[in-house]
């Protein structure tokens, strides 16, 4: 695969194709995280092309110390906030629930109802398709910054450093965000997954 | 999270399976203090549960990380074709 540096290097000298293949590779993902910022799936695709445009004009001036995606990211969530709708009646950052319902738990904080396991469960007996929808229908019931945490952190694979660069939120802050929003992730799997064995 | 929030918490006291997954992500950032990652780990030693939620979580992160976008649509490509034309014509 093509280096994002050398895209660019191709891009800046005015090369098409280095465009397309940018698009083909970050373009999915883009929308994936503007969805998650707005309702409807025009405006998400408005925003992604808002910011495709955003990152050809910038092109001159980015110096590359970010990585490419982080920058990409960075615009998109800009450009996302402005427009969105969704973020407006999102859940404020601190929201306080444990990770585990603490109904599970007897007097001495020792686990009244274990976790019910489901790893095997979902490593082999259940589809990969059936898994996405799992996956994506709890992300849609996380609350707006818990979902952006986790999406770029577990899914597109960013450093803690560059989600807070990319969110402009703190380190302890991205800490608790990806706390909550997997410990939910984890909860609603074992919900669907969990106990089949028995 | 800091440990001293935590109301049961008193020095030096084994950690209770309810404060082990409170503190599950920060064990997994490297974020946890050297005393407390030590206490940590010794629960789990002894804890199968907690090594079950903890396995549970570490698989949630790589089912998470398996997702892949959805494919370009061919409307969406032929936009994107026409926007890098603009901007090449804006000059």
């Amino acid at each position: 695969m093509e280096l994002d540096g050398e895209l660019l290097r191709r891009l800046r000298a005015g090369d098409e194709r280095a465009f397309v293949i940018l698009v083909e590779r970050y373009n999915g993902a883009m929308l994936r995280l503007a969805l998650s910022f707005v309702d409807s799936r025009a405006v998400a695709e408005e925003v992604v092309q808002d910011t495709w445009l955003a990152v050809l004009r910038g092109l001159v001036a980015f110096e590359g110390r970010s990585s490419l995606k982080t920058w990409l990211f960075s615009i998109l969530v800009n450009r996302a906030r402005t427009t969105g709708v969704r973020e407006s009646r999102s859940v404020p950052v601190a929201d306080a629930g444990p990770a585990v319902d603490a109904s599970r738990f007897g007097p001495s904080g020792g686990w009244a109802a274990p976790p019910e396991q489901w790893i095997e469960e979902a490593e082999n007996r259940v589809d990969a398709s059936k898994i996405k929808e799992l996956l994506l229908g709890s992300f849609d019931g996380l609350p707006a910054r818990q979902r952006e945490v986790v999406l770029l952190r577990d899914v597109e694979g960013l450093s803690s450093t560059e989600v807070c660069a990319v969110l402009a939120i703190s380190e302890a802050n991205q800490r608790v965000l990806l706390h909550r929003g997997r410990s939910k992730i984890r909860q609603s799997l074992e919900s669907e997954l969990g106990g089949a064995a028995r | 999270m800091r440990l001293t929030f935590l109301p049961w918490r008193t020095r030096h006291r084994a950690l209770a399976c309810q404060e082990v997954v409170e503190l599950v992500t920060d064990y997994l950032e490297d974020a946890l203090t050297a005393a407390d990652r030590k206490r940590f780990e010794t629960h789990l030693a002894g804890c199968p549960h907690c090594t079950e939620y903890l396995a549970q979580i570490r698989e949630t992160i790589r089912l998470a990380g398996r997702l892949t976008p959805e494919d370009l649509t061919p409307d969406m490509s032929t936009d994107l074709t026409d926007l890098y034309r603009r901007w090449r014509a804006e000059g």
